[in-house]
């Protein structure tokens, strides 16, 4: 009875007081505003690298525009792309047009991973260690994800 | 077909997977991979590939702009994503052990059952002020507001349900990191009914959450060679700009209307995957 009520009497006290106050809410919001942004420079650079990854490969291979039999090697299983960091890196270096849509995509699926560590960062700025821990492990588990993949796949 | 006109039309056809998932808080690879296969004959697996970049890509998209109006609560999706991570680990885990055909069924009897759950609300514009009292709740500070522009007011909401919520979490993610989707058709209900949170705020943070969900099965894929730069790139394109506009309506349309569209889609999608199992 004396548990309920007093927890009762906690939740709009934890409410009203965030720690810090209007201070905390002001340093809430800049963090907001800092995720929004790096989640939109990560996307709109990757968009850009996509892009000029595609009009490189329509370029270097103008029958892509008119000939019809081209599209089959692109797209059916057995078609070549770089799928490792190595071969992505070495077609780089060839200026292909296709290892640079790939590296287009490779940003794109760093950018939640590196949302989540700058949250980690964020919360150790508010001094909220309940978050730093629970970020934390989220980061170690999308780390542990990527290791996984690699022995796996 | 030509290489051009291919990927035009992976493009336009991403466009509108983007804008209708970041309207309804899906990762759009639910429209993608049946639009690449059924329509252009994409491989099953290059598809799939192209769907978890595209769901990366609407989530981060969407999600850049929610943040920024404040729809989106950060500290919900933080604590959730514990459950969805884990849980898209043990689906990448399972892909190998369980019949992909079964899953279908599971899935499209779980999204059946979302879609009535959320039709039998529909008529529900703002979330009900009171809610059960859910300690760990207040613990982490997860109540909070956010302005809604149809109502054209700051609403005040509590947040309950966190420990149910976070089991359909990693729930969610096992689906997602089993079928290489953002399974955002599953985090949306979960916020929303069994944690009471706002159907808008429901919304922006299922989005914002699928982005992190993805990209842990996303290196799986890229490692096993499943995504092709010539069919991911065009679709990844597609679906941000599609993602873009999405995000820029949402705030403006009512919550109700979203519902209904999303019963609609939640239950053509499940009788659709419900086929695939049962074939």
């Amino acid at each position: 009875m004396s548990r309920e009520m007093s927890r009762e009497a906690a939740a709009p006290a934890d409410a009203v007081a965030s720690p810090g106050g209007a201070d905390q809410d002001e340093k809430v919001r800049k963090v907001e505003l800092a995720i929004s942004s790096l989640l939109r420079i990560g996307v709109l650079s990757s968009l850009l690298i996509v892009l000029a990854g595609t009009v490189v490969t329509f370029v270097h291979h103008p029958h892509y525009l008119s000939n019809r039999h081209d599209l089959g090697p692109l797209t059916k299983p057995g078609a070549e792309f770089p799928h490792t960091l190595g071969s992505l890196v070495q077609g780089l270096q060839h200026g292909q047009g296709r290892a640079i849509v790939m590296a287009g995509l490779l940003l794109l699926i760093a950018t939640p991973v590196m949302r989540v560590a700058f949250s980690v960062l964020a919360f150790v700025y508010q001094h909220d260690r309940v978050f730093v821990v629970i970020t934390s492990i989220v980061l170690t588990l999308l780390l542990v994800s990527f290791v996984l993949g690699r022995g796996g796949g | 077909m030509t290489p051009l006109l291919f990927t035009v039309l992976v493009f336009a056809i991403s466009v509108s997977a983007g804008l209708l998932g970041s309207l309804l808080g899906l990762g759009g690879g639910i429209i993608v991979v049946p639009a690449l296969t059924l329509l252009l004959h994409i491989d099953i697996r290059f598809a799939i590939g192209a769907s978890i970049v595209s769901v990366i890509a609407t989530s981060s998209g969407a999600a850049a702009a929610y943040v920024r109006d404040g729809m989106t609560n950060l500290r919900v999706a933080m604590y959730l994503e514990m459950g969805t991570t884990a849980g898209a680990l043990s689906g990448a885990y399972l892909a190998g052990v369980i019949p992909v055909r079964s899953l279908y069924v599971i899935f499209g009897v779980v999204m059946g059952y979302s879609a009535l759950a959320m039709f039998r609300k529909r008529h529900a514009e703002l979330a009900l002020a009171v809610v059960p009292a859910d300690g760990l709740a207040d613990r982490l500070a997860l109540h909070s507001s956010y302005v809604d522009e149809a109502a054209g007011r700051e609403i005040e909401y509590r947040v309950t349900g966190s420990r149910i919520g976070m089991g359909l979490m990693y729930v969610a993610g096992v689906v997602s990191g089993l079928l290489g989707i953002g399974s955002g058709a599953l985090k949306v209900p979960a916020m929303d009914l069994a944690m009471r949170l706002p159907i808008k705020v429901s919304t922006a943070t299922s989005n914002f959450m699928i982005g992190v969900t993805a990209a842990a099965s996303a290196g799986v894929y890229f490692a096993r060679g499943q995504v092709d730069p010539f069919v991911a790139g065009p679709v990844a394109m597609g679906v941000l700009t599609g993602a873009l506009g999405g995000s820029k309506l949402l705030g403006r349309l009512q919550s109700s209307l979203i519902r209904k569209v999303f019963v609609a889609v939640l239950l053509w999608v499940s009788l659709e995957m419900l086929l695939k199992g049962v074939r």
